[in-house]
């Protein structure tokens, strides 16, 4: 498959597919604000983010085969220290992947739904701003320059909130909930930008990779500590890092669907993502600071999230919020990989991201249609669907199954990784945590299943109101893509552990 | 220790307006106060990259008397020239002896002393950033207000309070009519 | 056929049964003929792999990897084939009793009933020849989701309950703990979870600490195998059908958890380390405080179901016990409690079934001089009670017997006294419901009239009675089980321990 892409790809393609990946994009919002129909709009939509998805496939391609697995582009001619960078090695290789081919689905996905949710005019601006974010999003993962970074996680913030504020027309509760989402992602942008600074006060450059090679020198530095800990909270913040995730459930539970599925499967990995990239390429996890902060920070706040927004999860009521405060736990396990600090630990957390998106995505897609022919997230609103949309039902709860790391399933894959990380670091302890907070998972995804399965129907409805094809061929698309992972998780696996490697710059791991 | 306090005073005065404007936009329930919160916030970070690019006794960082001699123009080439990879190539060598000054070292071929130019940049950048968000905040609170009548964050969670309880008493009275 | 595709067949077989069951859902008698069909093909393809291993082959397949280092692999071993066999076979005799049941009944959703059998039934056969650790854990699993729809059968209120509870204490257990002793084996042995002979951690250099910690996790990890006090989920599944409560006691899901337990020991940790294990004490006190525990609970309760129930939580906690006693012939002792307890367990909750179709009594306390209406029921619950209290000649002897073997051997005396104390203790709750039944007491009023008209259906009384005459055919053919499971049981060295046989 990479190779056929390879194979066809024109020599343009592949000398700049770095740049393109986010231009094509870009350059295509712009165009979409002033088209005048909303289908035309989404259709080049989709072609946008299937070009994406063939360059992303392109650059993991590249970096697979070129030695040293590391592809720099220079922006616009400038050399690397000083210009901009564009670096691509297999940890961001596998990001890109992944936002990509989610964006493509849930581009595919957004039609029913925009059409139910989204007036008619502002369509075309609707998929103008999800091309801006997406295009941020790509630009975070892609880029080697750490202010490029913060410049790059505005654009997709910003497009962002408009669009988690378009869901006023459902709920107005969506406003206030994305001014809050504002106010807690431009304060935490600000401080990963006050992190940068120091970090450039100290080494005089903002390429990251240069940084990277500063940085030991000065690890004794209390600059570089100070913005260690700026970046932290920064980054921590936008990738809803308990306890800063209060902006999370709000925007999650009342933004349009389809902005909830792509940003629940999108925008907080690329977050994360960041401060992977921080923590091991830039920082080193051998740094005594960073170890403690490890040990101290990193691991306790991924277990609270773990645990308290697991409970919190079982006492929703609203379903999207079940979701929400789900999400919060489950990234709770990609940081307590992290912060395991070893090649395997942050493989393991790589992984659970990448199943993460898988099942948050499908979820929240089955969600989505349960709104387009309900109008209702309310779990009592779920009671006897199994019978009335067995296809979009199915669909849920097989990624739901995954959720809770049922064997055969890509959670159960993740889950096995992280228990095999910790063990091997000797931190048992926590897996007695990610055990508790996985049976926390089963009773509030049990919960909805329950409803959806084994109650009778609120109202009884004489018609199978299944949702529309367009939402199901990529729920199903995702729903089935769980089960392969499941049982065949190599490539996954392989991803995972390539990215880690290369994000502690070790070559012969794997 | 006067000498010490009054040495920095740019960053004592970075650090209080960063702490104001924090307070602010946490303490603060009318929307409208939050976002001036957050753009004091941010301005004090501007004013943070400026003084780090500040290099004791260099002027503004634009290339003048024999500095433009000496380097035949190096500086203006990447602006001109529409072949970008060749530019890049002809002007690497000025550039790279006038950006690596921007941490350390004054490099030895000019003339004049130059304060750092990346902050600069980099701070146009964020001030659009922050122009942005500024806009699309203010426009939130355009509907929040066409919406809920109210700016202030209290009430606006209170009329939510409200309307979620009689909607939650409507689902339960629907369920008891459907059950009868 | 080679063994590798007789695995295959067995893996595919009952999963095609599912896949027809559901095709023919609409004609019950089309559909009833596939489950009887496919389940007697899976046993004759189970005999035919029953025979190669007996001929010394330990056939494996493996089918994939699921994770670098995580094999999809199979590997039929004398214990897993027994219990293979175990389970196939009587598998076929629960059909037949069930579509009596069913119709007798006339539940509703029965197509769902049996495809769910189905899948259960593939459960088990890959919980019996899993080849390592993962493998057995994704079948424990697949078998615990697909009982659940079939202990709920029933759908109201209690149902969902018990339901509710079966699911919730499983799961928990087996992700909770059995998976996380699972990742712990992996990493303690070096990325390995195969089962070996001899015991895949007897070589690595573990702290007595560790291999303790590890073994409670399993021994409570594996919740199915009821140890005290993860055992209520059982009592709890009550609620289930009577086909269902016969399936989860004597053929698939408790014999399962127990199975599992005796493969750990066997082929994880091995005798040698099992023996030198701190926690094995506890363990096996564990075992024996459920054996007497249940046995006294079951003492108390009137409902029949629900002191069977608590009599499979007793007599299950052999194996475990079994397992414990880290010797051959505890090992030994283990197997074919297995074996016997599921001829014995089945007879007693079909006859059971078969009294609720017939009456819709479910109190013992109801059943007096019922005997003389139902006397083959009562006659076979009678052999299968004796057989469970292990007098000869009558299956559940032998077990009994090597249990003590393994007790003497292992210095473990206490344990002698607590397998008599339980063979008393199931005199007492067992024996009298057929003998107040048959013989009652003068002036016994006489019982309701049946509910059913025609009394229990003619194949709710028929496989009972086979499987009472099972009991005493075990009993004869102890000695060529025993000789089976040798090879495994001696830890790979194929001695005789014939010495010890009858």
């Amino acid at each position: 498959m990479i190779d056929l892409i390879l194979n066809l790809a024109p020599a343009w393609a592949l000398e700049h597919a770095a740049p393109l990946l986010i231009m094509v994009p870009l350059v295509l919002a712009p165009i979409l604000a002033v088209v005048p129909s909303g289908r035309i709009a989404w259709i080049m939509s989709i072609a946008a983010t299937v070009g994406s998805l063939l360059l992303a496939i392109v650059l993991l391609g590249l970096v697979q085969t070129t030695p040293g697995n590391v592809l720099s582009y220079a922006v616009g001619g400038w050399r690397p220290p000083l210009g901009i960078e564009l670096r691509v090695d297999s940890l961001n290789a596998m990001i890109l992947l992944m936002i990509s081919a989610i964006a493509v689905l849930a581009s595919i996905f957004s039609w029913p739904t925009v059409n139910a949710e989204i007036p008619v005019r502002k369509r075309p601006l609707f998929y103008s701003a999800f091309l801006i974010c997406f295009a941020g999003l790509a630009g975070v993962a892609i880029t080697g320059d750490a202010f490029n970074l913060f410049v790059f996680l505005e654009i997709s913030s910003i497009s962002t909130y408009v669009l988690v504020a378009l869901g006023a027309g459902r709920d107005r509760r969506a406003l206030p909930a994305a001014f809050n989402y504002l106010i807690m992602g431009t304060i935490g942008a600000t401080f990963y930008v006050i992190g940068v600074g120091f970090l450039f006060a100290a080494t005089g450059t903002l390429n990251m990779a240069e940084m990277a090679t500063m940085l030991p020198e000065l690890s004794g530095n209390r600059s570089i500590h100070a913005g260690f800990a700026f970046i932290i909270v920064g980054l921590g913040l936008k990738a809803a890092m308990w306890p800063l995730h209060q902006w999370l459930p709000n925007a999650y539970a009342y933004s349009p669907s389809f902005v909830t599925m792509f940003l629940s499967a999108t925008a907080t990995k690329v977050a994360l993502y960041a401060l992977i990239r921080f923590l091991f390429t830039v920082f080193r996890p051998d740094f005594a600071f960073e170890q403690a902060s490890f040990m101290f920070l990193l691991a306790p706040l991924a277990m609270a999230a773990m645990v308290i927004c697991s409970f919190q999860a079982c006492f929703q009521t609203d379903v999207r919020r079940v979701l929400a405060y789900s999400s919060v736990a489950q990234v709770g396990y990609m940081l307590l990989g992290v912060s395991i600090g070893t090649t395997i630990g942050l493989s393991a957390g790589l992984l659970h991201m990448f199943n993460h998106a898988m099942i948050k995505g499908a979820l929240f897609m089955a969600v989505a249609g349960v709104v387009l022919t309900y109008q209702g997230t309310h779990v009592r609103d779920f009671a006897g669907l199994g019978r009335s949309a067995p296809w979009t039902m199915t669909g849920f709860a097989i990624a739901a199954l995954s959720l809770i790391g049922v064997p055969l399933t890509a959670g159960f894959q993740s889950k096995l990784q992280l228990g095999y990380a910790l063990f091997d670091h000797g931190w048992w302890w926590a897996v007695a945590v990610v055990v508790f907070s996985s049976i926390l998972a089963v009773i509030y995804m049990g919960r909805i299943l329950e409803a959806i399965f084994f109650q009778p129907p609120l109202n009884p409805r004489k018609h199978r109101k299944e949702a529309p094809i367009l939402l199901l061929v990529p729920l199903w698309v995702l729903a089935l893509a769980n089960i392969y992972f499941g049982i065949a998780a190599g490539f996954p696996i392989g991803l995972a552990r390539d990215a880690a490697a290369a994000a502690f710059g070790v070559e012969a791991f794997r | 220790m006067l000498e010490f306090v009054l040495e920095r005073a740019n960053y004592w005065a970075i650090i209080g307006l960063m702490m104001i404007g924090l307070y602010i936009t946490f303490a603060a329930e009318n929307m409208i106060k939050r976002l001036v919160g957050i753009s004091v916030f941010q301005t004090s970070v501007c004013l943070f990259y400026i003084t780090l690019g500040k290099v004791a006794g260099a002027t503004a960082p634009i290339l003048f008397g024999p500095d433009i001699e000496g380097h035949h123009g190096g500086g203006h080439a990447p602006a001109t020239g529409d072949d970008a990879h060749g530019a890049g190539e002809h002007a690497s060598t000025g550039l790279d002896a006038a950006l690596t000054a921007a941490g350390a070292t004054e490099p030895a071929e000019l003339v004049n002393t130059y304060s750092n130019v990346l902050p600069h940049v980099l701070i146009l950048t964020a001030i659009v950033v922050g122009v942005a968000t500024l806009s699309v905040g203010l426009a939130l609170i355009v509907r929040i207000r066409e919406s809920y009548g109210t700016i202030e964050a209290d009430e606006v969670r209170e009329i939510d309070m409200q309307t979620a309880t009689a909607q939650e008493l409507e689902a339960d009275k629907n369920l008891s009519e459907a059950g009868a | 056929m080679t063994p590798e595709l007789l695995i295959t067949l067995i893996m595919i077989v009952p999963l095609i049964i599912a896949g027809g069951i559901g095709v023919a859902g609409k004609v019950p008698n089309i559909r009833e003929a596939v489950t009887l069909i496919g389940a007697a093909i899976l046993f004759g393809l189970v005999v035919m792999l029953v025979m190669q291993v007996a001929g010394g082959a330990r056939p494996e397949l493996v089918l994939g990897e699921a994770a670098p280092g995580l094999l999809f692999a199979f590997k039929v071993e004398p214990l897993g084939a027994l219990f293979a066999v175990v389970a196939s076979g009587l598998w076929i005799v629960n059909s037949f009793y069930s579509i009596g049941y069913m119709r007798g009944n006339r539940e509703r959703n029965q197509t769902r009933f049996y495809i769910c059998f189905a899948v259960a039934i593939f459960g088990a056969m890959g919980v019996a020849m899993a080849g390592n650790l993962f493998t057995l854990f994704v079948f424990y699993e697949i078998l615990t989701l697909s009982t659940y729809p079939l202990v709920t059968h029933k759908g109201d209120a209690a149902a969902q309950r018990g339901g509710r509870i079966y699911l919730l204490t499983l799961l928990a257990t087996s992700i909770g703990l059995f998976l996380a002793a699972i990742m712990w084996t992996w990493a303690l042995a070096g990325n390995s979870l195969a089962f070996v002979d001899g015991g895949l951690l007897a070589g690595a250099n573990i702290s007595p600490a560790v291999a303790s910690a590890l073994l409670v996790l399993f021994a409570f990890g594996v919740g199915k195998a009821g140890l005290m006090p993860v055992h209520f989920w059982l009592p709890n599944a009550m609620v289930a059908p009577t086909p269902v409560s016969a399936f989860l006691h004597a053929v698939a899901v408790v014999k399962a958890g127990v199975f599992t337990i005796l493969k750990i020991s066997m082929y994880i940790f091995g005798a040698d380390l099992l023996a030198s294990t701190p926690a094995r004490e506890f363990i096996l006190w564990t075992a024996c405080f459920t054996i007497i525990v249940a046995s006294l609970v079951a003492m108390t309760k009137d409902n029949l179901k629900a002191r069977l129930a608590y009599s499979t939580v007793a007599q299950l906690a052999y194996v475990t016990a079994g397992a414990m006693l880290a010797n051959q012939a505890g090992f030994l002792g283990g197997g074919l409690q297995i074996a016997a307890h599921a001829a014995g367990k089945m007879t007693l909750f079909m006859c059971a079934g078969a009294i609720y179709v017939a009456t819709g009594m479910t109190n013992i306390s109801d059943m007096r001089g019922l005997g003389r209406k139902m006397p083959i029921v009562f006659i076979a619950f009678f052999v299968a009670a004796l057989s469970i209290i292990g007098i000869p000649p009558l299956a559940g002897g032998w077990p009994k017997y090597e249990l003590m073997q393994g007790a003497i051997n292992g210095g473990e005396p206490f344990v002698l006294a607590v397998l008599i104390g339980s063979s008393l203790l199931n005199i007492i709750y067992l024996l009298p419901i057929p003998i107040l039944a048959l013989m009652p007491p003068p002036g016994t009023p006489e019982p309701k009239p049946f509910k059913r008209a025609g009394g229990a259906p003619f194949l709710t009384v028929a496989a009972p009675v086979f499987t009472a005459s099972l009991c005493v055919v075990i009993f004869f053919f102890a000695g060529d089980i025993a000789n089976f499971l040798a090879p495994a049981v001696s830890g790979g060295t194929a001695t005789s321990i014939i010495g010890a046989q009858p």
